[in-house]
């Protein structure tokens, strides 16, 4: 496994376990009341989950198993800003639920994620081919 | 395919359709107004797409295909992979009899059973990420 893929399926392993932890709590407070403040972590469970688990792993095992050229997986550089661009923007959408003060940071959060998985999209395109050209 | 692979890969079929019957029972809400708890299964058949479908399909196909661990166990744990599909699994099925049932009757038995569900598919997640985390790294 390339070493931005073991980056990426690091991270979402990471945010699998967060993301869990927070489902958790809420379906526990839905059992017993723990705090008034539990409800406010489901937009946090929701993006570490799709985003960070599902999303970050998608494109970490794309980056890894697409078709290459010979050993050379063409240009890395956009994958490797989808990753900080991704993590960036996840951190954003989950701050912009508990900081009321700062609207613009969903904003900011999205469109972070967008341009992200752009510049991966933007990576794998020509990747998308048959394994033996001609 | 190693067998916990099939296992998985099963079991995750079984909630696509669960989910997707579910995603049809939900759809019931405005005619069956007087069974107020099908709003509870909302939650539900999401979870079983995300959680029973996604989440278990890939947890399947990772421990078949995620580079080796090493000479003498190549998947890492057995133990662990099985213990993490039956905490899952458990969990998810204590999840679809406690949340529905608890808007229906508020008894005590119902909140300690959506406590249970959620330790058990903590647990599963958390035994997947232990047995799988050592396996990602650069060959
Ligand atoms: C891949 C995994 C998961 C994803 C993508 C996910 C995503 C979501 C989403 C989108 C919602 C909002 C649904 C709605 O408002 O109807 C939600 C709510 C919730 N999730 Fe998850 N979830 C995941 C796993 C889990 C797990 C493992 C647990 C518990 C152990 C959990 C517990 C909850 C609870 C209690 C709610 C609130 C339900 C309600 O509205 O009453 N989730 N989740």
């Amino acid at each position: 496994m390339p070493r931005l893929s073991v980056w990426f399926v690091r991270a979402s392993l990471i945010y699998l376990m967060v993301g869990f932890t927070l489902g958790a709590l809420l379906l526990a407070n839905k059992g017993v009341f723990l705090h008034p403040l539990v409800w406010r972590l489901l937009p946090a469970h929701i993006e570490l989950l799709l985003m960070g688990w599902v999303v970050l792993l998608a494109l970490g095992v794309a980056f890894w198993i697409l078709p290459r050229w010979q050993t050379k997986r063409g240009n890395e550089k956009p994958a490797w800003a989808a990753l900080l661009l991704i993590n960036l923007g996840l951190w954003c959408v989950i701050a912009a639920a508990w900081l009321p003060g700062y609207d613009d940071l969903l904003w900011w959060g999205r469109s972070l994620e967008a341009l992200g998985v752009a510049a991966f999209a933007f990576h794998a395109w020509p990747r998308v081919k048959p394994w033996v050209e001609g | 395919m190693p067998p916990i692979t099939r296992t998985y890969v099963k079991t995750a079929l079984v909630y696509l359709v669960l989910a997707l019957m579910g995603g049809v029972f939900v759809t019931l809400r405005p005619v069956a107004q007087l069974v107020p708890w099908i709003a509870a299964f909302t939650p539900l058949y999401f979870h079983f797409f995300m959680v029973g479908w996604v989440t278990q399909l890939i947890m399947g196909i990772a421990y078949w295909m995620f580079p080796r661990k090493s000479k003498q166990q190549p998947r890492g744990s057995e133990r662990l992979a099985w213990a993490a599909y039956w905490l899952l699994n458990l969990g998810l099925v204590l999840r679809l009899v406690a949340e529905p049932a608890l808007t229906l009757t508020p008894l005590a038995l119902w909140s300690w059973l959506l406590i249970l569900s959620a330790t058990l598919q903590w647990l599963g997640g958390a035994c997947f990420v232990a047995n799988t985390w050592p396996r990602v790294k650069e060959k």
